[in-house]
């Protein structure tokens, strides 16, 4: 029998008003699974950082409820702060401290006892070991990111927000710190990231979650969210090419490619009717012969888009 | 109790006055032998014995007491403000540590920082002056109140100071004019009584008072004022901390 796991992080109608009057968020509820990785889209200034901001405690609700495995995140600070790790946005990090130094301070902040062999382990997964006595404003933007990133797993935290972990770091070790993040979702830990790159939210996440001006708007499985939202268009190659486009096909508004020898139709996979049947049947009539098709789906990014738009 | 924290901080607050050494001690020490130099040996020899002291000793406890009071006061004061300033603070915000155990990691790490510089201090004025203690234990006692009364009132300070010229401004225009006017260079019953009246209302004249007297036995108030003040003022600090930290101010949005 499978039975669902109640939801590791539960927020329910949080709202920040900062003290300037500007609502960052407005009645924000979002439950995160264990053990999955989700991943919050918006566009800037959208309440991204705020809403990890009140869960993490670095800032406080104007009102709702964090629970966070159980524990509420105010009345319960201790339990609920000690499984998260946080990578910021922005970069804070100490200036003269050592990779090292800094990274067992946070060890040590989180009230974890001394444990040497895996802050080593840390390091060198996030290629980190060769610089660790380096002081860490020696280091390149991408190498302090990474010691951030350091930082918060120093705890073995078994949630770990990541707030657009990837900004200002090369595609080489992108492609490093998505492993390690896969890696740490195997061994259990719950991630929730945000980003602006859509690819890696299309590439890592389990859920996605779209956020803007402060509302949630949309909270779907990844796969079903581009099923569900996709857009699909199909591409025919003709077998000798046209000068127009049959008026007997006018309904399908059909595109017609540069070199004339390409029929293009766009369509909603997720309709009941997706008017394929009849488009192939009115072709077959109007005597165009096609020797291949093929089909794609729209990109998250244009669903996000289109939805942060409309 | 997160004691790991409260270590954690502690030690990464001493290590910062190991990196910045030279401004930690050398400077102290440098600008405290100068005085001794300017006042105990140039200007001292020209002033007569203080009841019954020296200039040069007389000095030696108003000299530490100065020093401890800026430099638990810079201290404490730039070890929270600076994470603030630099934004490393979200870490210590999300954290399990509690209010009371980063006040204890960083007010222990200033007031211990001071309290060995003010030793140091001591060492360096016996290089110029004889020196005697009667009451090492009050000397102690006072020593240490004053270091995490100070340290309090500089963690204070950062918190509240959100660009650097707030967080200098207290150092120097309330608490450096008080600890030169209360009474480290001259006894108060020098001045002439009206100014006697007046400097009656410097807290720091009790706290060096209170200090003199456990070096030489000789005082501007009583013993047991000079304790009752200082601990005052170290409940006042106290409540404030409590208060910050009860409302979160200036730490969180
Ligand atoms: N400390 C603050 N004081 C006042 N307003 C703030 C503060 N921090 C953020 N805001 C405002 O709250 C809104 C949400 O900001 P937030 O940083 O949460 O956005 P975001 O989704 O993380 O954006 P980005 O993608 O640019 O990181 C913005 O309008 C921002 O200007
Ligand atoms: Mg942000």
């Amino acid at each position: 029998m499978t039975r669902r796991m109640p939801p590791i992080i539960s927020v329910s109608h949080l709202s920040k008003t900062y003290g300037s009057g500007l609502k960052a968020l407005n009645d924000v509820n979002l439950d995160i699974e264990r053990g999955e990785i989700f991943a919050l889209l918006g566009p800037n200034g959208a309440g991204k950082t705020t809403l990890i901001s009140i869960i993490c405690g670095i800032a406080n609700p104007s009102a709702g409820t964090v629970s966070v495995d159980g524990h509420d995140n105010i009345k319960d600070y201790r339990a609920a702060r000690s499984m998260i790790g946080l990578v910021p946005q922005e970069l804070h990090t100490d200036a003269f401290e050592s990779v090292w130094a800094t990274v067992s301070y946070s060890r040590g902040l989180f009230g974890k006892p001394a444990n040497p062999a895996y802050i080593e382990k840390i390091l060198r997964d996030l290629s980190l070991w060769d610089r660790r006595d380096s002081r860490i404003m020696t280091l390149s933007g991408g190498m302090k990111r990474r010691v951030m990133i350091a930082k918060a797993l120093s705890h073995e935290p078994q949630i770990l927000f990541l707030d657009e972990p990837t900004a200002g770091v090369d595609v080489e070790l992108r492609k490093g710190m998505w492993d390690v993040v896969r890696t740490l979702r195997d061994s259990g830990v719950t991630i929730i990231l945000t980003t602006h790159y859509i690819e890696e939210a299309e590439e890592m996440a389990d859920r996605i979650g779209v956020i803007n001006k402060g509302e949630i708007i949309l909270v779907e499985r990844k796969a079903e969210l581009i099923q569900k939202l996709g857009k699909k268009r199909m591409t025919l190659h003709l077998v000798e090419p046209i000068d127009v486009v049959p008026a007997s096909l006018a309904e399908y508004r059909l595109e017609l490619g540069e070199n004339r020898d390409e029929l293009i139709y766009n369509y909603d996979s997720k309709a009941n009717h997706t008017g394929i049947t009849g488009l192939l049947a009115a072709l077959r009539d109007a005597g165009i012969r096609f020797h291949d098709l093929d089909t794609t789906q729209s990109s998250l990014e244009e669903i996000f888009v289109s939805l942060v738009r409309g | 109790m997160n004691w790991r924290a409260v270590r954690a901080i502690y030690l990464f607050e001493m290590a910062r006055a190991w990196r910045t050494l030279l401004q930690s001690v050398v400077s102290p020490v440098l600008s405290t032998s100068l005085y001794f130099v300017v006042f105990g040996a140039a200007i001292g020899s020209r002033i007569s014995e203080i009841d019954g002291v020296s200039y040069g000793t007389f000095i030696v406890p108003g000299l530490i007491m100065l020093s401890v009071l800026t430099q638990s006061i810079s201290n404490a004061s730039f070890g929270i403000y600076f994470p603030k300033f630099s934004g490393t603070i979200y870490e210590l915000l999300s954290a399990p540590v509690s209010f009371f155990e980063a006040v204890l990691g960083y007010v222990g790490a200033a007031a211990s920082k001071s309290i060995i510089l003010g030793l140091i201090i001591l060492a360096t004025a016996g290089l110029f002056v004889p020196l005697h203690i009667l009451h090492p234990f009050w000397m102690i006692t006072f020593l240490v109140l004053t270091a995490v009364t100070f340290s309090l009132f500089g963690f204070i300070i950062g918190v509240w100071a959100d660009n650097f010229e707030k967080l200098q401004v207290i150092p120097l225009l309330v608490v450096t004019p008080l600890t030169f006017l209360g009474g480290s260079f001259y006894s108060i019953d020098m001045l002439p009584p009206g100014w006697q009246t007046i400097a009656l209302f410097n807290p720091v004249v009790y706290l060096i008072s209170g200090f003199r007297w456990s070096f030489y036995e000789i005082s501007d108030v009583s013993l047991g004022v000079s304790l009752a003040l200082t601990l005052s003022f170290l409940a006042l600090c106290m409540v404030t901390i409590w208060l910050i930290f009860r409302t979160g101010y200036r730490l969180k949005n």
